[in-house]
């Protein structure tokens, strides 16, 4: 099966087209473009933290901006469409329908993030991920603020369409003959992330709308000074943000599960512990916005009320690591380019977990929140789970839309490289953490302990931006010139089993 | 199940959840300890502003980035912001409380020793947040 027409249409006739597969490869560039433009930023950070005092970025406004925008763009404009990109193009055939269900709706839902990106990228605001109030109501400076809520606004628009898209996908159109029970547990991964934005969403576009209208003086729901309290935006941003990071990290485990099996040529060891896990984390994940505010004054009953909520959602996401280990328990694993970067992201994912449960236990929290530990963990999942299996699936995926072979030893010193550079960054920045080195810093006292781990982390930095380098040149090199691929049997694992989606690619 | 027998499966469910009840028995049991402010402590206002801390003692004694106390007395600290939201910070003591315009905070600790801890700001809140830090000098009682 390949994904993509192997002869070469102009670029506007993509562009203009509205089928899954096109749309598919919209994102896909769109995604790997902020990829590198938000990494891009991140080496900046780690450039000017290598040692106190002022290294390359001239002042802290530029700083806070910096990280701003790095963490908007990998968030928003890298990691969700990126699952876009593989859900366009695997949903439809997993479910063996002809397209998305509302192709028109799925080309609009593409074309809002390229303006919204604009708008980011072009204000640069400064105000941090979630633009807390007041600072975000009175002293953040405009236009970049209000350039950055719009943007937003823009992309939250985007994925509620595309998630509808999905959910009416998987739901309505999957073929008769298939039960809901049947279709691939990466179809199920979308269909919960579906679900999830779009309880989840809502609350935050009306905070920011709320944020907008604080900001321009006419009202003040989140301004003490007008007798609004900051509090209510935490709450209604986090109960969009908690879910939210499931919706970034269940289309990342769903891309697992299809490397997982067929490079362990053995089927998943439980199908439905996978969809149990999926279904639970989508509703679990609405049970503990507020860990994230411990530190805000909240009473001892709410704090131990989301504590609760917090672990309840555990021990879903540690079926999903139970799932892959006894798949790949015995398998006859073939270590290739995507299957080392689906265990890997494996093995971190664990890690990330560990530290978050740390997170969870109040008093813990207390050392944790909001230093550079916070930081770590959730990049143990941003980027080695979530930017770790979306990449092994872009080398999964590779042969089928291009239909040549990416180079393979640059895809394995692509991934021990990262492996290596993720490892040293954020194990570290625990550490550093747990040191009390405090987040969002732009400079810092020049104590020992926090010199060496800052350096640590740089360095790990460095490896990563290199990798990635060697990543790019690999994947433009390969889309043209790559050895022709066998469509069939890319990776030589053999057997039909393999590949259970026999999907005929609709013409176009 | 999916055909073949899942206990593998169960028995670890059954050991992360009881690893889960037990983090959060002993978080509950600690927290619940320490938020039981001693009737004794005496009341330090901790002001936030962009960008440093300002101490207000009970005999109206002001400090500005540096706070004196004695070691071995109680403190309770009433976190208070003027401007946007702050989170003052002793990590060595495992001190951390938000400050937000319109709201008290509280928080308490106890020094056990005689020596200096840095204070800083943990909250993002602008351009000085970085060097948004102070000293804590925990001294011997006077009297
Ligand atoms: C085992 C599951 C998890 C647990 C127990 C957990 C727990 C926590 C807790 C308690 C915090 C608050 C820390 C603090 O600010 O003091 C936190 C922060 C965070 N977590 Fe997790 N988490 C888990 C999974 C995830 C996943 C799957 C993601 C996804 C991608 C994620 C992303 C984040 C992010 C982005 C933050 C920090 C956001 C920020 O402050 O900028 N977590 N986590
Ligand atoms: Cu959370
Ligand atoms: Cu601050």
């Amino acid at each position: 099966m390949t994904l993509e027409l192997a002869k070469p249409r102009p670029i506007w006739q993509i562009m203009f087209s509205t089928h899954h597969t096109d749309v598919g490869l919209l994102y896909l560039i769109t995604s790997l473009t902020f990829l590198f433009l938000g990494g891009s930023l991140a080496l900046g950070i780690r450039a000017e933290l290598f040692y106190p005092g002022s290294q390359i970025i001239a002042d802290s406004m530029t700083f806070n901006r910096i990280f701003t925008v790095h963490g908007t763009t990998l968030i928003f404009l890298f990691i969700i469409p990126f699952a876009s990109a593989v859900g366009n193009y695997y949903v439809p055939i997993m479910v063996r329908y002809k397209d998305m269900a509302y192709p028109k709706l799925n080309a609009i839902a593409f074309w809002m993030i390229p303006p919204a990106g604009v708008l980011i990228w072009l204000g640069f605001a400064d105000f941090t991920w979630y633009a807390t109030p007041p600072y975000s109501i009175i002293s953040a400076p405009g236009p970049a603020a209000d350039m950055w809520i719009f943007g937003l606004k823009i992309l939250g628009i985007s994925s509620v369409l595309g998630a509808l898209n999905f959910v009416v996908t998987i739901l309505k159109c999957k073929h008769p003959d298939m039960s809901i029970g049947q279709i691939p547990l990466m179809a199920w991964a979308f269909l919960s992330s579906s679900l999830i934005i779009i309880v989840a969403i809502p609350t935050f576009a009306a905070a920011l709308l709320m944020l907008l209208t604080d900001r321009l003086g006419v009202s003040g729901f989140f301004n003490p000074a007008m007798g609004g309290d900051p509090i209510a935006y935490a709450h209604l941003f986090w109960f969009t943000f908690h879910p939210e990071v499931y919706v970034l990290v269940i289309p990342a485990i769903g891309m697992m599960y299809e490397i997982i099996p067929r490079f362990s040529r053995k089927p998943i060891y439980s199908y439905n512990s996978g969809v149990f896990a999926f279904v639970m984390l989508s509703i679990v994940g609405f049970s503990s916005w507020a860990h994230h505010m411990y530190a805000t004054g909240m009473s001892f009953t709410e704090k131990t009320v989301f504590m609760v909520g917090t672990l309840a959602a555990v021990p879903a996401s540690a079926m999903h690591v139970f799932n892959f280990v006894a798949t790949m328990w015995n398998g006859r694993i073939r270590f290739a380019t995507p299957m080392m970067w689906a265990v890997g992201g494996i093995a971190l994912f664990f890690s990330a977990g560990a530290g978050g449960v740390v997170n969870s236990a109040m008093p813990l929290d207390f050392t944790t929140h909001d230093t550079y530990w916070v930081v770590g963990h959730f990049h143990l999942f941003v980027m080695g789970t979530i930017a770790f299996g979306s990449i092994g699936y872009l080398y999964y995926m590779f042969p089928y839309v291009t239909g040549r072979m990416y180079n393979e030893t640059l895809g394995k010193i692509h991934f021990v490289m990262s492996f290596i550079g993720t490892v040293l960054v954020f194990f570290t920045q625990h550490i550093l953490g747990l040191y009390g080195m405090p987040r969002r810093i732009y400079d810092y006292p020049p104590i020992p302990e926090w010199i060496a781990m800052n350096q640590i982390a740089s360095v790990g930095a460095m490896i990563i931006g290199i990798s990635m380098v060697i990543f790019l040149a690999n994947m433009i090199h390969s889309s043209g010139k790559g050895k022709p691929a066998d469509t069939d049997d890319p990776f030589g694992l053999g057997g039909k089993y393999y590949y259970p989606f026999e999907a005929k690619n609709p013409s176009h | 199940m999916s055909g073949h027998s899942n206990w593998p499966e169960w028995i670890y469910v059954g050991v992360v959840i009881a690893l889960m009840v037990w983090v959060g028995a002993e978080a509950w049991e600690t927290e619940r300890l320490i938020e039981h402010v001693p009737e004794d402590a005496k009341t330090i206002i901790v002001t936030g502003q962009q960008w440093f801390w300002t101490f207000e003692h009970e005999d109206g004694t002001k400090e500005i980035g540096e706070l004196h106390v004695e070691v071995g007395k109680a403190y309770k600290f009433e976190v208070i912001s003027k401007d946007v939201n702050h989170s003052f910070n002793i990590h060595d003591y495992v001190v951390l409380m938000d400050a937000i315009p319109g709201r008290v905070n509280t928080v308490w600790f106890a020094p056990d020793k005689v020596g200096e801890h840095d204070i800083q700001c943990r909250e993002y809140c602008g351009l000085i947040h970085y060097n948004m830090r102070g000293t804590l000098y925990v001294t011997e009682p006077l009297s």
